[in-house]
């Protein structure tokens, strides 16, 4: 059967599960939030999950991410579990924190996951500093950190982008730019078009890619992994692609233009691999509708665990605070 | 032993740590083939190499975060600030990732951030701060700030060997100012430990850094005249030594607490307060403070003058709390 993108047809399908994976958990979250069974805000990344999939499918078992909040589907390519997601969201003691941060705000160092902070582009500085210590110590891995459109007008990303410039560290800076930041348009972002002319006074590759084609997405981040990889440092990647829900679920986005998101919902990243597969071959009706029942089955599963899972006990409040 | 100064006491410190393991490194701004803006780490960069001395971008959230990041991938960094007022522009980094991270997720940050403070160099309001009772109120870090030479090459190591981010308070005008010996070998003074410098049965002074030694000075003065002075050196801001607080409170039952930072929202605040609930009964006067007035810090001569608490101060003071 036929490759893509230098893809065999097992990875792809994979692809394209983890795709569904997560819009199928952040559709069910919602749900959940609507029914007034989950604490605090709910962020999702419908419509660019093929940024966080692609990217992610394209880095090695002990390479590094630092993702943001639209990043689950780069989490899910990196082993986290349904299970975990959902415990997270439910501030359950079984989630990735125990209930002690909610929601998008969660990683796992073992899996190679730094947790996300809401302090947007805090972890750019710190993906540098893990590329650091590969270099010092001579490790053929990289680091990934990612943000949004918003967060790169924080000093921080700046900070970041220069340092592993100036340094030449292997790591990967890459942007969803999705035009909007909560209510704020990109214009009122910056006075460039492109979050990648930010890198130029930097001495950095940036490259620009359409960040809803999935496979597109992988291919850029291969390249710049190698050349990472391969000391020649750090590269930027900007994914064009349109943030189609609010900001969270609270907001109902009634500053988007309605015919903006009628452009790109005819642009959604799933279909678009969908079709693509089916082209080519590679999915049938048969397969289609086995990844659907089992990623179903995945999802439900993990709702039950969650809400069968104990909160966490308020009597250990105080615990944790320093490492022994 | 041959007594040395405070600043040679820490570079010591940095030099054997660094020589015990191969994961601890150095980083900032003109560290490496300047030796550092007060000459710390001159000689380093030609012992250790450029992989672990490290000549950064003038960037304290680059420098802060990566060496969040590098921590959380298994080295023990080791930061420095040119000067402790421009920790504010890494703040950001330090209260809400490092000091946050193990609470949230339970992975260490073992870090260690040097920072050299304090006046009475002439160098005005941006040069001189003492901007510790900013990271005393962030749990989750460590802060330390000795006064002796044996205590600063004693608590780097402690800091270094520390699975927690520690600020290492580092007194400007100690080091050429203080001098004195050091154990034989390797030590460490642990973190969270106060040290009684001087016994007494009269008053109290309860103080850190370089105003260990004003308070000496003050507390020989005042013994002329028959006013028997305990003198208890904190070491440690974060966490703090509570017992031998009470304990040094209750031994006299009249205590002035000095620190060269600003009054309102200092630590003596808190350190009063901690005695006026655990010690109350034992008070026989109410709760001094010496501190610095709630001011930038001045740069000409005599208005540094007047700013600074010193030893005529303090001694002020305790003839006030024996008459009382
Ligand atoms: C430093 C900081 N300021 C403000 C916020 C509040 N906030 C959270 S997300 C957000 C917008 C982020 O936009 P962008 O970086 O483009 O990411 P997107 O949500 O579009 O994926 C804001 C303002 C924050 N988290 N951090």
């Amino acid at each position: 059967m036929a490759e893509l993108h230098g893809l065999p047809p097992d990875d792809l399908l994979k692809i394209y599960y983890y795709l569904r994976l997560t819009r199928a958990s952040e559709d069910r979250v919602i749900k959940l939030y609507r029914q007034g069974r989950v604490f605090g805000g709910v962020y999702v990344s419908n419509g660019q999950e093929a940024i966080s999939v692609g990217s992610a499918y394209a880095l090695a078992p002990e390479d590094v991410t630092a993702p943001s909040h639209r990043d689950l589907g780069a989490n899910y390519v990196r082993g986290l579990t349904p299970r975990e997601y959902l415990a997270q969201y439910l501030g359950r003691a079984t989630g990735p924190t125990r209930g002690r941060d909610g929601n998008v705000h969660y990683g796992d160092i073992k899996r190679g996951i730094l947790s996300f902070v809401s302090p947007m582009a805090d972890l750019l500085p710190v993906a540098a500093g893990c590329a650091l210590a590969f270099k010092i110590r001579r490790e053929p891995r990289i680091a990934v950190g990612y943000f949004g459109d918003g967060a790169s007008s924080r000093g921080d990303f700046h900070e970041a982008v220069n340092f592993a410039a100036v340094l030449r560290l292997p790591v990967l800076f890459i942007c969803n730019n999705n035009q909007f930041a909560y209510s704020t348009p990109l214009a009122r972002q910056m006075a460039v078009p492109h979050v990648a002319d930010r890198a130029k006074g930097y001495g950095l590759p940036a490259v620009i890619v359409d960040g809803n084609d999935v496979l597109a997405v992988y291919t850029a981040t291969k390249a710049a992994a190698e050349r990472a990889r391969a000391g020649e440092g750090p590269t930027l990647i900007e994914c064009k692609t349109m943030r189609m829900r609010g900001h969270a679920e609270h907001d109902d986005a009634s500053y988007v233009p309605p015919q903006l998101l009628e452009e790109w919902r005819a642009k959604d990243p799933i279909q678009r691999l969908e079709r693509t597969l089916r082209e080519a071959g590679i999915l049938s009706d048969a397969e289609e509708k086995r990844i659907a029942e089992q990623i179903t089955r995945e999802v439900e599963d993990a709702v039950q665990f969650a809400e069968q899972s104990p909160l966490p006990d308020g009597g250990g409040v105080t615990q944790g605070v320093y490492a022994v | 032993m041959e007594p040395i100064t405070y600043l040679e006491a820490i570079r010591q410190g940095l030099w054997e740590e660094m020589e015990r393991d191969p994961a601890v490194f150095l980083l900032g701004e003109d560290i490496a083939v300047y030796g550092g803006a007060f000459k710390i780490t001159k000689g380093f960069l030609e012992k250790f190499g450029e992989e672990r001395v490290i000549d950064t971008p003038l960037s304290e959230a680059a420098i802060v975060g990566a060496s969040i990041g590098a921590a959380l991938m298994g080295m023990r960094p080791v930061a420095e600030m040119q000067f402790a007022d421009f920790i504010s522009c890494g703040f950001d980094q330090i209260v809400n990732v490092a000091a946050k991270y193990h609470y949230r997720v339970g992975t260490p940050v073992p870090m260690v951030i040097r920072a050299p403070y304090g006046g009475r160099l002439h160098a005005g309001p941006f040069h001189s701060q003492c901007p510790e009772a900013w990271f005393v109120h962030t749990p989750g870090l460590k802060v330390v700030a000795p006064a002796t030479p044996e205590d600063a090459k004693g608590l780097l190591k402690a800091a270094i060997r520390d699975p927690n981010p520690v600020i290492y308070f580092e007194h400007k005008y100690l080091y050429r100012h203080e001098k004195g010996p050091v154990p034989a070998g390797d030590y460490a003074t642990p973190i969270g430990v106060a040290a009684v410098r001087r016994e007494g049965r009269d008053a109290t002074v309860i103080t850190y850094g370089a105003m260990v030694q004003q308070s000496l000075e003050a507390a020989a003065a005042v013994a002329k005249e028959g006013i028997e002075t305990e003198v208890l050196d904190l070491r440690t801001l974060s966490p703090l030594d509570t017992d031998a607080i009470v304990a040094a409170a209750e031994k006299t039952g009249k205590v002035c607490i000095v620190h060269e930072a600003t009054q309102t929202g200092g630590l003596g605040g808190e350190v009063a307060a901690l005695i006026a609930e655990r010690a109350f009964r034992a008070l026989d006067a109410p709760i001094l403070r010496v501190t610095a007035p709630d001011t930038p810090v001045p740069f000409s001569p005599p208005l540094e003058d007047a700013y600074l608490p010193k030893a005529e101060k303090i001694a002020a003071r305790l003839r006030e709390l024996a008459a009382f």
